[in-house]
Order: structure tokens, then C-alpha cells, then sequence
């Protein structure tokens, strides 16, 4: 008798298959009491080039710089001048600006999808400005606030939202998903997790080639159970890369919950720890924090010291994009239930709290960058809006797919043309 | 020269001309290869220019994708064509979409090397011939050789051409031509006039297809080791048929197949891949789009069959001598 007869195994339990669920659905009253948040200022700073062990329990923390009197403390206290906190907040009022016009301007028809990343302004911006000018990004679709910090022109974003006769990317792309070399923003991919293992390869190369250049590559929470993910941590410990991998883990990735992309037993940060790699968890909503802990990981990737993984530890304040109604998954207020608060409000109140800023210039400040984002969809919006593209110049679409038009896709110009005209 | 040798040769001849070719791939560095196609490039070349990767096919061409955004030539080896599925999005996705996306902002000029093919002995796993996949795929350019000077020349060529080339190589005749009667003992390559390969650096042109064995009676379309098998199963069954190995199956040369079907009038393609979906499908819709009035018979496909490749049926399996007489006495009847 075989010990796969059922009578033999009577006994035994009847084994369960766990299906993580979010704490919270909607009706309920979302409580975020059970996460932990450490005190500002209590994580230790390690050495820049410690051995990548000596930050493995900044893994399961939350390295934090702001306090809940707004006043920056504690050894990751990055020591940033008025100047620059200024720069950032200005830079963060201006994604939420142009997130919301770009909201409004899918619902108003005038381009098929938008991502907004209300509630993560700081990570991106901070990043950007704790980087240098010329290192490179591989970005997800939420870094726009990278494009913004580098000075990358409003009116050209727009132009590849609205795929208009300006889009430098000649209508191929779906809006958000923008590439710029010169800014240092690499082309985003609707296929996620891609562009992770790809900064590590960037690096590798500057690496190669004796570059002083670093790269940092982002994922989503939800991503980071792509392969790719894992190819990264890899190749970025195996040749000790000098490159920033950055986890945003904003708790969900469409409608699953990042328990599902494996968050309910460890941290994102933790996985770093496996690999060997030094591993940060950081309050994304804490515009210093983000700067140091930035600013930090590219000390070590500089001076040779390893790679970094960071987890961006945040909330998704609105829907993952204009085709999502996120009031289908969970409960309507639970971004205001967030226990790290608004990135935004808490850099201005710092500001306010170092007496370098006020109510009064904040409603300024967010008027002007109001103005400044009506003025550049004015001008992008000549250029076209995306229902009224796609008619002239169809021959463009057969130019790029290699070097030079082969045959067989230039007779199918042809025919195209034809039936266009037809 | 041996296709091995002659790979090897074109690696360190571009290798030499330009220092941002960064070879790479699982065992590559120190052993060179488990083919040996890389043998000695570590040594020649240094570390970080020929070594060894963990085995993350998705890692490996995504390395290679930053490398290329960096600037960097990367040419890279795939272990085996069965070991490509992890990094296909990759190439998919990624390498073969860069440019387009882009608008040209950023190009992808990478080689991927992959041995392909049956007749080893391998089993499922180390004998495919997955090129249909990526000749499926706009930005892609796929290069199958089928003799040591092509394999220099083409590997040049791949190197040097501004766009993403997938490389497979026929691991089956590696080390010498082979006619597809797996109990006869191979010829070695020395026999061969194609095993002549010349010092130094020249190219054989990537789109452009190489007739080698001219007639007048049947047109055989066909690529990599089946090119050898072909003009064995020809030469066997007395037909006056003209042979033409395509050498680059995207882009194709067109000019060359519809010539010579017109001149001949009767068509075989041969391919050692499944034959649904296979690239025979393509090449039978293409000669029935341009040359229907030329053909004095339908155009018959001999090909592996749709099954996964099965390890101890390998020699009824693979598309050999009888399969190849079946096709051609089909299409010579009418």
C-alpha cells in the first residue's frame, strides 16, 4: 500500500495556503497604529564605506530626519542650506502643480493615461538633489519630480504627454513614460522592474571605464518580485557596483497591497541584507531623510565602497493612474490615516521652524508655480493635443525600428501611405 | 579553421579595434566559453573587458542594455539558445524597442551569442532553435552562419552594425560540416573551402544571403547546419537544385530567394525548428506572394517536428536524409 493512499493520511492537517490581505477595505476605518515609527534622529549613521553588515539593521528602522516639531535632527541630519531646502520645496510644489493640471487634462481628453505622485513628491526631488547633476537615472513612471529638480523644461514633459508635433519621442511613448539623455533620465518601460538590472549594467560600465559617474535605478514595491529585481541585487553584489537601487515601496501596486509582492514578513530593505548589499529604510516622506540617505549611498558608490539598497517607505496618496479608482480596494481616507504625513507640508514647516519661510510665501510660491505650469501647457498644447495627432507625418512611424529602413518595413510605409490616402 | 576558431579569431579582432567591447556571459572569462568560443580573451584582454556572469540570462542582457545606454559595445554569450527565455523580455522589451521609443535618443549596437540546434545528443534543453521568436520582433536583426568564413565575417559585421543582432550558432557543426547521417563520422572543417579564414578583419554583409550551390531544376531555402545537410540530400537524389543559404534571416534577402524561385519554379525550404510558426512559414508565404506564376509545385517545408526536442528520439527528430528525399521527390512529381 502506497503512502500516498488517502486512508493512511487521514490524520494529518489539511494544509492552508495563506492569501496576504491589506489590514484595511473599503468601509472600514483605516488605523495605522500597528507601524512602527522610530523617533527622528534615533537611527545610527553608519560610515559611508562601513562594511555593508554594519547597516544591515537599518533594514528593518526608518532612518528619519524631521521631527514632529519639523526640526531636523540626529546624525542623518544632512545640514542642507535654506537655499537648497528651498529649491526642494519649490521643486515638490511644482510635480503636485503639474501632476494635478496633467490629471486634469486626461479627464478633459486631451491624453490617454496620467500617473500622479501625490504624497511622493520628496523622494524623487531629494534624490535628484543629493545626486550629482551628470549621474544617471533609470527611472519608474513616478519620478517625475527627477525630470523637475534637473531643470528639465515643463513644456517638453507636456509634450510627451500630449505625443504633440514637439514630442521629441514622436508620439511612440505613452505619456509619463519620458526619456531624456541629457537630463540623465533614462526611457521608461511599461514592462516593470526592466530598468533596475539596466542601472546596474550603466554603472558597470562607468565602472569599466574608470568614470567617477554613478547610477541609481528605481522600482515599485509591487516590481520588486519581478526577476529582474533579483538579477539587480546580483550583479550590483557580485562586482560591487557603484550604483543606488531605490525601492519605493508606496504600499500598493495597483489594487494588491505590498503584502502581495512579498512586504508582509520582511521589510523591502531586508532583501539587501541576502545579498550582502548595505540596506537603508527611510521615511519617503521626509524630503532630509531622502536627501541623506541618497547623499550617503552615493559617498559609498563613489568612493568604491558597494552598492546601496534603499526603501523608500511611503504611501500612494491617489490612484495608481487616471484608468484606476482605487475606492474599489480600499477605504477613501486612508492617505490622510498615513502616519509619515505629507512630504510637502512637512519640508515648508521645517522651513517655517528655521524662520526661512512662511504661510504667506508658501501661497506664493505655489501660485507662481501654478502659473508657471498653466503657461507651459499653453504653449505645449499648440503644439497639439493628443486626439488631434496621428494623421500627418505617418511615414514616421516606420523610421527608427533600425538604423536604416529595411525592405520589408519600407513597403509597408508605402502601403500605409496608400491607405491613407485612400 | 573550425567555426569555434573562427569566432574566437573575430572576438579578438574587434576586441583589438575597439576598447568598448565588453564580452561577457556565464563561464566566458577565465575558461572561455564551455564551447571555447571566448578562450583566451580574458587573458588578452583583461577582466573587465571578458568575464564571467551569474547564471541570470535576464541579468546578462539587462547588464548589457545599461552598458550600451553607457556607451559601451557589449557582446554578449548566452550559454545555450534553450537558456535565452529568462532574458527574452529583456531583448524583447528593451534591446530591440530601445531605438524606436526613443526616437533614436538611445541605441542598443549589442551582439547576443547564442549556440543553437539539435544533433548533440542535448535533450530539450540544449538543442532548440527558438529564431523564430526573434525574427518575430521589430528592432531585431537574427544572423544564423553556417561556415567558419562566414562566421568571422558575419560576427564582424554583427559587432560593427548599429543595431541589436541575435547570432545563433549551429553548435552542430561547430567543429566540422555535417550531412545528417548522425552514424557516419563528421568531415572535419579542413575539407571544407570555407574553412579558409583569412587574417585580420573582413565582413560578410548581414542581409545578404550566399547561393551555394547553383541549378536550375528546385530553389532549397535554408540556413545554419541545414545548409549542409541540404546540399548533401541534393547531391544524393541527383537533383539540379540550386541551394541558397540566407545566412541573415532579418532582413532578408528577398532579391536572392525571388530570383532564383522565378529561375527555378519549384521551392523547399528546410529549417531544423518546429514547423508551426516556424520561420519556413514566412519564407513560404513570401515566395507564394511573389513568385505564384513562377511555381510549378507547391512549396514544401521539411522541419522539426512540433514536439519538445526528445532526447533519445534526437535522430528521428532531427530533419535528416530521409526526411529531406521525402520533399524533395514531393516537389520535383509534379
Amino acid at each position: 500500500m502506497s503512502d500516498r493512499d488517502p486512508d493512511l493520511r487521514r490524520n494529518a492537517p489539511k494544509l492552508q495556503l495563506h492569501v496576504p490581505e491589506p489590514p484595511f477595505r473599503p468601509g472600514d476605518t483605516p488605523d495605522f497604529s500597528s507601524i512602527q515609527v522610530p523617533a527622528a534622529g534615533e537611527a545610527p549613521r553608519p560610515d559611508s564605506t562601513a562594511a555593508a553588515a554594519e547597516t544591515h539593521s537599518l533594514a528593518t528602522s526608518l532612518v528619519r530626519v524631521l521631527d514632529d516639531d519639523a526640526k531636523a535632527v540626529g546624525p542623518w541630519d544632512p545640514k542642507l542650506d535654506a537655499d537648497t531646502l528651498r529649491k526642494m520645496l519649490r521643486d515638490m510644489v511644482t510635480v503636485r502643480v503639474f501632476d494635478d493640471r496633467m490629471y486634469r487634462a486626461q479627464r478633459q481628453g486631451k491624453t490617454s493615461f496620467y500617473m500622479k505622485c501625490t504624497g511622493e513628491e520628496a523622494i524623487a526631488v531629494a534624490a535628484a538633489t543629493a545626486m550629482d547633476r551628470d549621474d544617471m537615472h533609470f527611472p519608474t513612471y513616478r519620478q517625475q519630480g527627477l525630470l523637475i529638480s534637473r531643470g528639465y523644461p515643463l513644456v517638453e514633459m507636456m509634450n510627451q504627454i500630449y505625443s504633440n508635433r514637439g514630442d521629441k519621442l514622436r508620439g511612440r511613448q505613452l505619456p509619463i513614460m519620458y526619456s531624456d539623455k541629457a537630463h540623465g533620465f533614462f526611457s521608461i518601460s511599461g514592462n516593470l522592474g526592466t530598468q533596475f538590472p539596466q542601472a546596474v549594467g550603466w554603472a558597470m560600465g562607468a565602472a569599466i571605464k574608470g568614470d567617477s559617474r554613478i547610477a541609481m535605478g528605481w522600482i515599485g514595491d509591487g516590481a520588486t518580485a519581478e526577476g529582474d529585481f533579483h538579477s539587480a541585487m546580483t550583479f550590483a553584489a557580485v562586482y560591487n557596483v557603484p550604483v543606488i537601487l531605490a525601492t519605493v515601496n508606496n504600499q500598493w501596486a495597483i489594487s494588491s497591497f505590498s503584502g502581495i509582492a512579498g512586504g508582509e514578513r520582511a521589510t523591502f530593505a531586508q532583501r539587501g541584507v541576502g545579498y550582502g548589499v548595505a540596506s537603508l529604510r527611510v521615511d519617503g516622506n521626509d524630503a532630509l531623510a531622502v536627501y541623506a540617505a541618497v547623499q550617503w549611498a552615493a559617498e559609498r558608490a563613489r568612493s568604491n565602497s558597494g552598492p546601496t539598497l534603499i526603501e523608500f517607505f511611503t504611501y500612494r496618496a491617489e490612484g495608481h493612474s487616471t484608468s484606476d479608482d482605487p475606492s474599489g480596494y480600499r477605504p477613501t481616507n486612508e492617505a490622510k490615516a498615513w502616519p509619515l504625513g505629507d512630504p510637502i507640508e512637512r519640508l515648508k514647516s521645517h522651513l517655517i521652524a528655521l524662520g526661512e519661510w512662511d504661510e504667506q510665501r508658501q501661497e506664493a510660491l505655489v501660485a507662481e508655480c501654478d502659473a508657471a505650469v498653466r503657461a507651459a501647457q499653453k504653449e505645449s498644447e499648440r503644439r497639439g493635443i493628443l486626439p488631434q495627432q496621428g494623421n500627418e507625418n505617418i511615414e514616421s512611424m516606420f523610421e527608427d525600428v533600425y538604423a536604416e529602413v529595411p525592405w520589408h518595413i519600407a513597403e509597408q510605409r508605402d502601403a500605409s501611405l496608400r491607405e491613407a490616402r485612400d | 579553421m573550425n567555426m569555434i576558431q573562427a569566432l574566437n579569431d573575430a572576438h579578438k579582432v574587434v576586441m583589438a579595434a575597439d576598447e568598448d567591447i565588453v564580452v561577457f556571459g556565464e563561464d566566458v572569462g577565465y575558461f572561455g566559453g564551455v564551447f571555447r568560443v571566448t578562450e583566451g580573451l580574458q587573458k588578452q584582454f583583461g577582466k573587465t573587458r571578458a568575464f564571467d556572469a551569474p547564471i541570470s540570462e535576464g541579468g546578462i542582457v539587462a547588464a548589457a542594455v545599461g552598458m550600451a545606454a553607457y556607451g559601451l559595445k557589449p557582446l554578449i554569450e548566452i550559454q545555450f539558445a534553450d537558456y535565452i527565455y529568462p532574458g527574452y523580455d529583456q531583448i524583447v522589451s528593451e534591446v530591440a524597442k530601445m531605438r524606436y521609443r526613443t526616437a533614436g535618443e538611445w541605441t542598443m549596437p549589442m551582439v547576443i551569442r547564442t549556440p543553437y540546434g539539435g544533433g548533440i545528443f542535448g535533450g530539450q534543453t540544449h538543442s532548440q532553435s527558438p529564431e523564430s521568436l526573434f525574427t518575430h520582433i521589430a528592432g531585431l536583426k537574427v544572423v544564423v552562419p553556417s561556415t567558419p568564413y562566414d562566421a568571422k565575417g558575419l560576427l564582424i559585421s554583427a559587432v560593427e552594425d548599429p543595431d541589436p543582432v541575435i547570432f545563433f550558432e549551429p553548435k552542430r557543426i561547430y567543429n566540422g560540416p555535417f550531412d545528417g547521417h548522425h552514424d557516419k563520422p563528421v568531415k572535419p572543417w579542413s575539407k571544407h573551402p570555407a574553412s579558409e579564414v583569412p587574417e585580420g578583419h573582413y565582413t560578410v554583409p548581414i542581409g545578404k544571403a550566399a547561393v551555394v550551390r547553383e541549378g536550375e531544376a528546385l530553389t532549397v531555402l535554408t540556413y545554419g547546419t541545414m545548409v549542409h545537410v541540404s546540399l548533401a540530400a541534393v547531391e544524393e537524389n541527383g537533383i539540379d537544385a540550386e541551394v541558397i543559404d540566407l545566412r541573415t534571416l532579418v532582413p532578408l534577402d528577398l532579391a536572392t530567394i525571388e530570383g532564383s524561385v522565378k529561375k527555378t519554379g519549384r521551392c523547399l525550404v528546410v529549417h531544423e525548428a518546429p514547423r508551426t510558426s516556424g520561420f519556413g512559414a514566412e519564407l513560404v508565404s513570401l515566395v507564394q506572394e511573389r513568385c505564384f506564376y513562377h511555381l510549378e509545385a507547391p512549396v514544401e517545408r521539411v522541419t522539426g517536428w512540433d514536439t519538445p526536442y526528445p532526447h533519445a528520439y534526437e535522430w528521428a527528430y532531427f530533419p535528416g536524409p530521409k526526411r529531406l528525399k521525402h520533399a524533395l521527390e514531393k516537389v520535383m512529381a509534379d
